[in-house]
């Protein structure tokens, strides 16, 4: 069939353009670029703490016995692990790096709407994490009641450690807000003025979705974590049931943040994938509208599913039914994605390079977390499965199949935009490849391991499942070492790979009309696109547009 | 001749669903069900699987197809086909998954309705209050602090109560069970039988209220796919009828602590002999020792951690625990 070329001819040798300096990323920069790469190089290094956190956890349980570490380390363990990847990897590297570094240069924009606030934002995440990993060296150790905190429990275990946990995640929350802050605005009142709303890329509906997210939601977290330090260390009795307080309405306070908090999580990713299909398909994106507008109906529902994660506890029956419901209708909105995402890769020209394969593959598994969340949302099914390694296998497939393998796809999609230099194909296919089968051998037996009767959150259990834990914890060393050619192959092409110049995808989004990496103020006076983000098929090199109307359904779904 | 491709995926639709069917019905992922309730929620889980299961193969198999079809051959460096959507399709990917949600939220509210969990008993009853002036005070007697109106029978609990045949009925057991760190513990109130195992005679309608002592616990026999969180100052419920005899395992769901893994007991589903037997030697047993002597007296004269001393030895449970009991 006819297509509009590209020019695919190689870019010359002639070096970099001027790239920042490296003491640069060390100082309280206010280019969002720069910001961007520190938040991406900070998270994925608390992101290798969370993961050998979890390895731990999986060496401790790859044997039915308390053998590995003691019980009550075991316990700071799966905490830290839990809050180090929620609040230090996947918010931080999805929200402040992509967000950071993409938003102003898709959308026409010299820089954020409020710099100093931005490189702010950034410089409270390093002593949050510090503080938080410090805080295993205290007397009685890290928090060890679980990411969730719940008191009582929270208010018996070490003092010390709990009160760390709750101001390291209080900073990182602000942090998040501060950042939401930035986007909101940035991506409604910084557009160069040929950038509508409705033609915006997608990543900025992903993120304005997100960002209104993290603004209604984070605040009331931030509270039950005030009121409970207050339990904690003054004494009062908001949660305490030994002084009259409720214990269950920490949980609808934690939830309201924290179930949105997967959005925040989910949401950026989702934007990236959008962006990634249509320029590794060669096609345009599937119903623009519905993916944009799908976004803000997922944040707006993910403000009223909060208490699914409570079927079991002191929620009353008709809340129980309101939720299930509730959540269910999530499933809507992400389907209209999902399908979306199918149908622009359909008829495509695919490239299967490093980024499709982990775009490819996040939608492979997030559709394995999709399907189980429906299962969860189920409240006759869920109060089986709630607390147990069902809902851990759910978890991580939605949250390493889908947030971490989104994160991956886009480090490797972006990477040459970054640093200016293209990352090793064959390092990142074996990168991929290892990071599937262990991801999978890890987490999928999990599944069953819950709906026989395994508890989530013990460090002993039942021999019965002996067995099935040892290639769960096999699954998660292959994980753990998967990581070893993606650092590897990274640091090396940073320095030394080669030249990618500034369009290596032939994309047709802003970022990649400018130099690679970008100078400093990303464009010259007021870009103004010559095409939409997603017109593949309907372009040349330059500025001719042609238009490809002779095309049948027939011949698309021919596949020819 | 060629096979046309319509007739061809048709021929794999059926095949998906046929197997989706399949493994539905014969996942054998989930443990045997020992209570009726149970094979509700199995059917529901059945269901759910073969429409997720359905819908897996259905999204992976057109990523693979599309990847292995679609890919780019060497050389082609031009672009796809510039489509950018098409209503009617994005219309049916719309309804088609909102329907099969609607119909589980349907399926899962009739399940959850036949278990019990609509019981409006549930949500407050004489029940509760009747059971919290017998035997139960015991423990219950320091949580009166926190939840004042425990006793004048407006309480609300949470849980899943009477399935809509046994509504306005009481159970014909009740067993107060108290989770504490790291133990269940099962007052029989009108048999004065406490016990670190919980007995339940089959075919009966049992009631569990449940209460935590210290921290969350939940309490969870996979079995029966029943979970219900243990609160402190808070009374939770479970009601079931057991239908296959045998030993299952309790199993504490809720993080409450360093030894959350161990905080495990057992329930036996007896037989009503076995029952009868078993509870005439938890009464002769009590006789037998000092505990007998501490039932006698009225529960509300001893501290918790001396009136359950005497068990404490009896179930193995560690003195350091009930001592933790002191007001």
């Amino acid at each position: 069939m006819a297509q509009a070329e590209l020019s695919t001819a190689p870019a010359p040798d002639i070096g970099l353009p001027e790239t920042t300096p490296w003491w640069k990323y060390f100082t309280f920069s206010t280019d969002h670029k720069v910001i961007g790469i520190q938040y991406l190089v900070t998270s994925f290094i608390f992101y290798m703490i969370g993961g050998a956190l979890a390895t731990a956890v999986r060496l401790e349980l790859a044997t039915p016995e308390v053998d590995f570490v003691s019980r009550e380390l075991y316990n700071q363990l799966f905490t830290i692990h839990a809050t180090i990847m929620i609040f230090l990897w996947i918010v931080p590297a999805g929200t402040g790096a992509l967000g950071n570094y993409l938003i102003p240069l898709l959308i026409g924009a010299q820089d954020m709407a409020f710099p100093k606030l931005n490189a702010l934002a950034f410089w409270m995440i390093p002593p949050g994490g510090l503080l938080l990993i410090m805080s295993f060296f205290t007397g009685t150790g890290a928090a060890a009641s679980g990411w969730t905190s719940y008191p009582p429990l929270s208010l018996v275990n070490g003092k010390a450690g709990e009160f760390i946990w709750i101001l390291s995640v209080l900073i990182l929350g602000t942090s998040s807000i501060l950042g939401a802050v930035n986007f909101f605005t940035t991506i409604l009142k910084m557009r160069a003025p040929s950038i509508k709303i409705n033609t915006m890329p997608l990543f900025c509906w992903a993120m304005l979705a997100a960002s209104i997210l993290i603004l209604l939601s984070t605040p009331v977290l931030a509270g039950a974590l005030i009121l409970l330090s207050f339990d904690l260390m003054a004494g009062t009795n908001f949660f305490n049931p030994a002084g009259g307080g409720d214990p269950v309405v920490y949980q609808h306070m934690f939830w309201f943040y924290s179930h949105p908090a997967v959005y925040i999580m989910i949401l950026p990713v989702f934007g990236t994938i959008s962006e990634i299909l249509p320029v590794h398909a060669r096609k345009p994106i599937f119903g623009y509208k519905a993916i944009a507008y799908s976004s803000m109906a997922i944040s707006f529902l993910g403000l009223i599913v909060w208490a699914h994660h409570m079927f079991t506890s002191g929620t009353p029956a008709w809340l129980r039914m309101f939720f299930m419901v509730a959540t269910m209708v999530i499933a809507v909105p992400t389907g209209i994605k999902i399908f979306g995402w199918l149908a622009t890769v359909w008829g495509g020209k695919i490239r299967l390079n490093s980024p499709m394969l982990f775009a490819l593959g996040f939608i492979s598994m997030f559709v394995v977390g999709g399907l189980s969340g429906v299962m969860v949302a189920s409240v006759p099914f869920d109060i089986h499965v709630h607390d147990t390694y069902f809902i851990v296998a759910h978890l991580h497939y939605v949250l390493f199949g889908g947030s971490v393998f989104g994160l991956y796809a886009s480090i490797y999609h972006w990477f040459p935009k970054m640093t200016g230099r293209m990352l090793n194909e064959t390092w990142g296919k074996i990168h991929f490849v290892l990071t599937f089968v262990g991801f999978n051998l890890c987490f999928l037996p999990m599944h069953y391991l819950g709906l026989m009767g395994m508890p989530r959150r013990v460090a002993e259990y039942d021999p019965q499942f002996a067995t099935i834990n040892a290639i769960c914890s096999i699954g998660s060393y292959i994980l753990a070492v998967s990581t070893i050619p993606f650092l590897v192959n990274a640091i090396y092409s940073w320095r030394s790979g080669p030249i990618a110049g500034p369009n290596p995808w032939n994309a047709l989004t802003l970022e990649w009309t400018v130099a690679s990496p970008p100078p400093e103020h990303n464009f010259d006076g007021v870009p103004v696109p010559k095409t939409g983000p997603y017109d593949y098929g309907f372009v040349k090199q330059g500025d001719r547009r042609r238009k490809i109307s002779d095309l049948k359904a027939s011949d698309i779904l021919g596949g020819a | 001749m060629k096979i046309p491709n319509t007739i061809l995926a048709m021929l794999g639709g059926i095949g998906l669903t046929l197997f989706s069917l399949w493994f539905g019905q014969h996942n054998h992922l989930l443990p045997v069900p020992a209570t009726a309730d149970a094979a509700l929620v199995d059917g529901l889980f059945n269901t759910m699987l073969t429409v997720s299961v359905g819908l897996f193969l259905l999204v992976q198999g057109l990523l693979i197809y599309a990847v292995i079809v679609f890919r780019q051959r060497p050389g082609d460096e031009t672009d796809g086909p510039p489509i950018r959507g098409n209503i009617p399709l994005e219309v049916l990917w719309t309804s088609i998954p909102a329907a099969i949600v609607l119909a589980i939220s349907i399926y899962s509210y009739e399940v959850y309705n036949a278990m019990g969990g609509l019981d409006p008993m549930a949500a407050g009853g004489t029940a509760i209050a009747h059971h919290h002036h017998h035997g139960g005070a015991a423990i219950a007697a320091p949580l009166d602090g926190m939840a004042p109106d425990m006793g004048n029978g407006r309480q609300v609990a949470y849980g899943v109560g009477a399935d809509p045949d046994s509504m306005g009925k009481g159970p014909d057991v009740t067993i107060d069970v108290t989770g504490l760190q790291y133990a269940w513990l099962f007052n029989y109130a009108n048999d004065g039988i406490m016990s670190g195992d919980l007995h339940v005679p089959v075919d009966q309608d049992v009631q569990l209220n449940i209460v935590a002592q210290d921290v969350l616990h939940a309490f969870w026999i996979p079995q029966f796919r029943l979970k219900q969180d243990a609160i402190p100052g808070q009374m939770t419920q479970l009601r079931f009828k057991p239908t296959v005899t045998g030993h299952y395992p309790i199993v504490c769901a809720e993080l409450c602590g360093s030894y959350h893994g161990a905080m495990r007991a057992e329930v036996v589903v007896d037989s009503p002999e076995d029952y009868a037997a078993w509870k005439t030697s938890m009464v002769a047993a009590a006789g037998l020792d000092q505990s007998a002597i501490a039932a006698a007296i009225p529960t509300k004269q001893l501290s918790d951690a001396d009136y359950l001393a005497p068990y404490g030895a009896e179930l193995g449970i560690d003195p350091g625990a009930i001592a933790q009991l002191q007001p």
